[in-house]
């Protein structure tokens, strides 16, 4: 696929952004609880989206697999408030442990007792685990179909394994979050579950501000520069194994964020987080909110899944059909998505089809000099 | 003996399934050096290169470089020893600007935590500025390097390529593609890279091989047949028979 650079304008970036804030502070009291808890739900996919535009827009790296690093990050919220608020159970421990005659905890649940621990663990260890595979395959220069093919197989792995153990996290049930405690409140409460919308809009934004500035400057440069053309950047003195790794490995920590805070707000964690649609859908998001562009994996992540809901409570079972329509439109429309459209000459060139603007008779390098026409 | 030498290419055979690409291949380049290397098409000019940067490990023989060993090495511990390449189309990063360009190949260290924690040096700063002079694109500093114009792409990769300070220089077909007056300015612009650097240039381009003026090396079949100026060479039978004397197209 051809990537082309597209660097928002400060303009469009924040407009955009005066929009989301002004959209996130009045939710609260415009949105019905259910509905605001929805919009909770896509914000915290939007930061799974932000890291697959990390290692997808700019590094060139397309992972199906993200699936895997946002369930564990799901899990271990999961774990902590399912140990925490396990006291009125027999044994001391998690309810569910007594369906399979288990009386003994699992030793690695343990440290999910700490609030500490489980609050590094929701974003370390999917980073961790991305990093280390991340390092296996890049080492091994897999990269291409290969590597998409290589991390949705993985996926796979991970799907069954935690399919499967029923005695160790409830196998294919998964977690339950909502009848859990913190602060001495029930998750699934309605004052939770408006803290979390909170939580999940300012640590979008956070999650933005951190991808702006691991983008931004030289490191940014040479993500870049591995996606377009990774053996120069390897013949100028740069080694692109770590360099993907960590990219990886913040793609990874990204996702297990989202993951925990999705978690917390669906009510429950389970293998369904690693089915093969969903990693897929993920970047489906990124490429009709533009690649590349951070700020379309945001718009595209909302969007999208609003949508989802919204055509699904009208329309129930014709969902998919609009998913595939509009992956093909963009993939043969609007390759750079919608953001990457409107940045690009999109408007132009639809206004000029219709006859409401003239036609550019030179280059429109020479006509508009603030962009570069590439001229393949 | 290492230290009279930069480079030694030392009975170097390339093997693909059987293909001699190089057929014991021995070169020695002194420090310095300005040395031309000419052949027929599947020579194995680019082989060569690729041998010394480490993307094609040789079946049999050695590379030593600055006394050490270049054998299983990778790409960009090579490059960071010290040996520069020039792709022979040019290859740049065409999202990036001219700069951006510059700054990638100056920067150093080459490692993540230098590049995301710090800004760039001012030294190194300078150094892209006497560069974007040297070769004409000073006003084109902030322009994607992909509407750049075929000459100037390619004396982009050059300019980065002598951003990267490398002891050992090569340069593959450096003038494919440009005008005379971009050729004969891009000889002029090797020649004086050389003496502080050691350059290698392989071009087909005769008329820009004479104008380096330096010692040529003739490659054919995967093995240097003669090695000398360019009188020399031009004088000598094998190299009219395989080479010299083949008529145009």
């Amino acid at each position: 696929m051809e990537f082309k650079n597209l660097k928002l304008n400060k303009k469009t970036t924040f407009i955009v952004w005066v929009i989301i804030i002004a959209f996130i502070i009045a939710a609260p009291t415009i949105l019905p609880v259910f509905r605001l808890n929805l919009l909770g739900r896509y914000l915290s996919l939007a930061i799974v989206a932000l890291g697959v535009d990390l290692i997808w827009g700019f590094t060139g790296l397309l992972s199906l697999g993200q699936g895997i690093f946002f369930a564990l990050g799901g899990y271990c919220a999961a774990m902590y408030l399912q140990i925490t608020s396990s006291s009125e159970f027999p044994n001391n421990i998690p309810e569910f442990f007594g369906l399979y005659g288990v009386d003994n905890l699992p030793f690695f649940w343990e440290p999910f007792r700490s609030p500490i621990f489980s609050l590094f663990a929701i974003w370390v260890i999917p980073a961790l685990v991305a990093g280390m595979l991340g390092f296996l395959v890049f080492r091994n220069r897999i990269k291409g179909v290969y590597f998409s093919i290589l991390t949705q197989a993985a996926l796979l792995v991970f799907f069954n394994l935690f399919n499967g153990q029923q005695k160790l996290i409830n196998g294919t049930n998964g977690l339950k979050t909502d009848v859990t405690q913190l602060f001495g409140q029930m998750v699934g409460s309605e004052p939770m579950q408006r803290m979390f919308f909170w939580v999940t809009a300012l640590l979008v934004i956070a999650a933005w501000f951190f991808a702006k500035w691991v983008v931004k400057g030289r490191f940014g440069n040479i993500l870049i520069g591995i996606r377009d053309d990774e053996p120069r950047v390897r013949f100028t003195g740069y080694n692109p194994v770590i360099f993907k790794t960590i990219i990886f490995s913040i793609a990874g920590g990204l996702a297990g964020i989202s993951g925990a805070l999705y978690t917390v707000q669906s009510g429950i964690v389970s293998p369904q987080f690693m089915t093969v649609p969903f990693s897929i859908e993920m970047v489906i998001w990124v490429a009709v909110g533009g690649r590349g562009t951070l700020l379309g994996a945001i718009l595209g992540a909302v969007f999208i899944n609003y949508a989802k809901s919204l055509v699904s409570e009208a329309l129930p079972a014709s969902w998919m059909f609009i998913q595939g329509g509009l992956f093909i439109l963009v993939v043969t429309a609007l390759p750079e998505g919608v953001l990457g459209w409107i940045q690009g000459d999109g408007p132009r060139n639809l206004l000029q089809r219709f006859g409401l603007k003239r036609k550019i008779e030179t280059y429109p390098s020479l006509e508009v000099n603030n962009k570069e026409g590439n001229n393949e | 003996m290492n230290n009279k030498y930069l480079l030694k290419l030392i009975d170097i055979t390339v093997s693909f399934e059987g293909f001699l690409a190089l057929n014991k291949l021995n070169l020695n380049l002194k420090k310095g050096e300005l040395r031309a290397v000419i052949g027929p098409n599947g020579a194995g000019k680019t082989t060569f290169l690729d041998v010394i940067t480490g993307k094609v490990k040789p079946t049999k023989g050695e590379v030593i470089f600055k006394g050490k060993s270049l054998v299983g090495r990778k790409e960009h511990k090579i490059a960071r020893l010290g040996v520069g390449r020039k792709f022979q189309s040019p290859r740049i990063f065409e999202n990036l600007t001219v700069k951006e360009n510059l700054e990638i190949s100056v920067s150093s260290p080459k490692s993540p935590l230098n590049l995301i924690n710090k800004s760039i040096k001012d030294e190194q700063l300078n150094e892209i500025e006497r560069l974007m002079k040297i070769i004409n694109l000073a006003q084109k500093v902030d322009s994607k390097a992909g509407s750049l114009s075929h000459g100037q792409k390619q004396w982009l990769e050059i300019a980065m390529l002598v951003g990267q300070k490398p002891d050992l220089m090569l340069v593959d077909e450096p003038v494919a593609g440009l005008t005379d007056e971009e050729t004969d300015l891009t000889a002029d612009l090797l020649k004086s890279l050389s003496g502080e650097n050691t350059v290698v240039v392989i071009d087909h381009d005769m008329e820009f091989i004479r104008r380096l003026d330096s010692n040529v090396s003739v490659l054919n079949q995967g093995t240097v047949l003669c090695e000398g100026t360019m009188e020399t060479i031009q004088k000598d039978q094998k190299v009219i028979d395989v080479y010299l004397g083949r008529p145009e197209d």
